[in-house]
């Protein structure tokens, strides 16, 4: 019989050895010492091992960051709101974009945006170099993501290759010529006659607005510096070999010029030879 | 030995006579030398067309020394460094050799490309004075049936053209003339294979387009001008109405010399406008587009202009394919509407036009005396209708590009498009038939009136009134017996000879105004003395 109760009774029992018939008073407050034990373990382990939660919610800026912040806090947190997480209908969240996007869109002065529309659109910067940098700084430490790289961006740079990529990835947009194009509703691609290297490259790691992100992963940090040198080089330094380049918008402002030139110019020397008479 | 005396005078007569001897040339000669041709502005338009083809022969023939017609791929090593070690069609190096190493390659490609957007501008332009001057009558349908061909030849010319250098722009173009041919129900995919040689781009189409463009359209071009310029010869040029000038004469210069040298210069001019913006402006920078490849499309990728229609339709046309279940399902691709039917319908309406107006308005008559636009409002409204239509599908071939750089939504642009396609054309049909309409209700009211002379006289009852110059003698209330014969008729009075002859010169006066006589038997007016200065009085002084 005993031995028969021993094996209902269970392993733990069984090791124990002694079957103690204990009070329900001590039983409780054992199990509710041994719940506590365990929560504060797992909450130590989990304080140990995640202090970043504590940070993200109060952050220790660095100097230029927190100069970001005020920035921010001025300019940008009607749309984009506060800690930049964003506000639903006015302006995405900010977290994880990195500087490299903040460094294009206020460096380039899309951003503060003139009012809600399709696309915002280059403007004299609003803010001077060094407060981009601060903003940059701030949105970084806040969430992280891409960043520029420094120094040269079109280091060893081969035009060639920069060519062909440009076409493959940058012309259906920005067209043969870097000077821009339409997309649906309103928006376009932008000329890309003002950007700068550290700009274009920013473009590329951030994909603003309408433009997709050609990562590194996509597109390599020397390939990127081909296709820059190729829009700095070629595009932009190149003189037009063939004479005034009517704009590089293509056929239609060659159609547009032989109306306005050509025939123009024909109409007006067949009426003076037809006056000579 | 006796020298011979040598008569220098002599010489031209005596070798034309010798000539003359031996080919009996001297009558037809005399005849075609001295066939006379109307003179006026509008009748020089299809010249332009004619001169600039000559130019596009010579600068064509130039072209085709130095350009390769091979699809084979070698790796690009010449003087333009961004596109030096990428591999390309022979077509296209031989294309960027033209441009940057070939002395004088560049500006010979931009001369010929500018004349042929010229040569399709200046045919357009002609048939536009053609039809809104009724010059297509009968007997003339012929020459406007091959007038209305030259177009379209000029358009294949052009394309095969545009496809020869092989950049990303002709490629883009090429391949969607393989998607226009594709969409042909039935025979499409049996055409494609046939120019191709097989599945786009396939490795023959620049050699078999090279031919047609240097040998079988150019000769197709020929003969059709030819034929044009024979019928002109044959059927007489039109003329204007006017003072002498009946359905049975022709008024004007004799071909010789006076004809001939005004052609000739105009043909130095036509030359010099065309140089001049090959020199000047810089089309198709092939050197951007790349070594055309299939996943290269570039933003604003356009044909010229004279295609751009039909990117135009192509652009509004909404997408409305068509299943037919026979079989597996038959699809007919919304893009056979706009790029086969509609240049289609085009083709046959603008060659039947004189057929069809001569039927409606039951006039089966010789017609040689032109006839100004507004004297028939319901021709030049349907013609104002054709130019509207047309150009808003040119316009849609660009809305792109207009779209983009004026800052109006692309999809707007799209919609305006096809809204302006419907509305625009009968819009214009009526405006231009009340201006046609008014235009000779001025016409009419000069005739009855007189012309108006400017002086207002004021009546003893206080009344003000403006003086009219009857144009004849009238019945006594200033109302003339002329009747309305559809020219010129004088609107100012200097044209009636009120204020003397106008000062002389197209672009300056090649008189001094001052010499001019205000009017027969009035000495000149003397120059009007120095105004002074309006001053405050001496005390500023």
């Amino acid at each position: 019989m005993t031995s028969d109760n021993d094996r209902r009774r269970g392993l733990l029992a069984r090791l124990r050895g002694r079957p103690a018939a204990r009070s329900r008073g001590r039983r409780r407050l054992g199990a509710a010492f041994r719940l506590i034990a365990a929560l504060t373990l797992a909450g130590g382990a989990y304080t140990v091992f995640a202090p970043g939660v504590q940070a993200q919610e109060n952050p220790p800026l660095t100097g230029a960051a927190a100069e970001g912040r005020a920035l921010f806090d001025v300019s940008c947190v009607t749309c984009h709101g506060r800690n930049a997480q964003g506000v639903e209908g006015r302006g995405p969240s900010l977290i994880g974009v990195g500087s490299a996007s903040v460094e294009f869109q206020v460096g380039s002065g899309r951003m503060p945006m003139a009012r809600q529309e399709a696309q915002a659109m280059r403007k004299p910067p609003v803010f001077t170099d060094e407060q981009v940098r601060q903003l940059g700084q701030y949105i970084q430490e806040l969430g992280g993501g891409p960043q520029v790289p420094q120094g040269n961006l079109r280091e060893g740079a081969n035009l060639a290759t920069g060519g062909e990529l440009f076409r493959i990835n940058c012309s259906q947009c920005h067209a043969f010529g870097g000077g821009g194009g339409a997309l649906s509703s309103g928006k376009y691609a932008p000329s890309l006659n003002p950007a700068s290297d550290a700009q274009i490259y920013a473009a590329m790691l951030s994909g603003p607005q309408n433009m997709p992100v050609f990562g590194d992963n996509q597109i390599t940090p020397e390939q990127k510096a081909d296709i820059i040198a190729y829009i700095q080089e070629t595009l932009k330094a190149d003189q037009d070999q063939g004479g005034f380049n009517l704009g590089r918008y293509g056929p239609s402002t060659e159609g547009l010029a032989i109306f306005l030139v050509g025939i123009v110019a024909l109409v007006f020397a067949s009426l003076w030879i037809a006056g000579k008479s | 030995m006796k020298r011979r005396k040598f008569d220098v005078a002599a010489v031209p007569g005596k070798a034309a006579g010798g000539v003359d001897d031996r080919f009996q040339v001297a009558t037809p000669l005399r005849k075609l030398l001295n066939k006379v041709f109307p003179d006026h502005w509008s009748f020089l338009l299809g010249e332009i067309a004619l001169f600039s083809f000559v130019v596009l022969l010579l600068t064509g023939v130039f072209l085709t020394f130095f350009y390769e017609p091979a699809m084979t791929e070698v790796v690009y090593n010449g003087s333009y460094a961004p596109l030096r070690g990428t591999p390309m069609s022979a077509a296209y190096a031989s294309s960027l050799d033209i441009s940057f190493d070939v002395r004088g390659g560049l500006i010979m490609r931009q001369m010929h490309h500018w004349s042929a957007l010229l040569f399709m501008a200046a045919i357009v332009v002609h048939m536009m004075r053609v039809f809104f001057t009724g010059a297509f009558r009968k007997p003339r349908e012929t020459n406007w049936i091959i007038g209305s061909l030259l177009f379209w030849v000029g358009f294949l010319a052009g394309f095969t053209g545009y496809s020869l250098p092989d950049d990303g722009l002709s490629g883009t173009g090429l391949r969607i003339a393989s998607g226009i041919m594709l969409s042909i129900p039935v025979i499409g995919s049996w055409v494609t294979s046939s120019v191709f040689g097989g599945e786009f781009p396939g490795e023959i189409i620049i050699s078999r387009f090279f031919i047609a463009h240097v040998l079988l359209i150019p000769g197709l071009l020929v003969a059709l001008i030819s034929a044009h310029l024979g019928l002109v010869f044959k059927q007489k040029h039109t003329q204007w109405p006017g003072p002498g000038r009946t359905n049975e004469n022709v008024v004007g210069e004799r071909m010789f010399p006076r004809y001939a040298l005004k052609q000739g210069g105009f043909f130095m001019v036509v030359f010099g406008v065309i140089a001049l913006m090959g020199g000047l402006f810089q089309i198709n920078p092939i050197w951007y587009f790349g070594p055309y490849e299939a996943w290269v499309v570039s933003a604003a990728s356009q044909p010229d202009w004279y295609v751009m229609f039909l990117d135009g339709s192509t652009r509004l046309m909404p997408a409305w394919e068509i299943n037919i279940p026979i079989g597996n399902g038959y699809v007919i691709p919304p893009l056979f509407w706009p790029t086969v039917v509609l240049p289609g319908i085009l083709v046959g309406l603008s060659t039947l036009y004189p057929f069809v107006e001569a039927r409606q308005l039951k006039d089966y008559r010789h017609h040689n005396l032109l006839q100004r636009p507004r004297d028939v409002p319901a021709r030049t409204a349907v013609g104002a209708m054709a130019v509207a239509f047309y150009i808003v599908l040119t316009l849609s071939g660009a809305n792109d590009v207009i779209a983009d750089k004026f800052h109006i939504s692309l999809n707007a642009m799209t919609w305006a498009g096809r809204i302006g396609l419907l509305f625009i054309p009968p819009l214009a049909y009526y405006v231009t038939y009340r201006i046609c309409l008014g235009l000779q209700q001025h016409d009419r009211e000069v005739l009855a009136h007189g012309v108006e002379t400017g002086i207002i006289r004021r009546l003893p009852d206080g009344r003000f009134e403006e003086v009219h110059q009857p144009l004849s003698a009238g019945d006594g209330h200033g109302h003339g017996e002329l009747d309305y014969v559809g020219w010129v008729v004088p609107k100012k009075m200097n044209r009636l000879g009120a204020l003397g002859p106008a000062i002389r010169g197209f672009f300056y006066p090649i008189e001094k105004p001052v010499e001019a006589p205000v009017s027969p038997g009035h000495p000149p007016v003397e120059p009007r003395p120095e105004r002074e200065e309006i001053g405050s009085g001496d005390s500023r002084r």
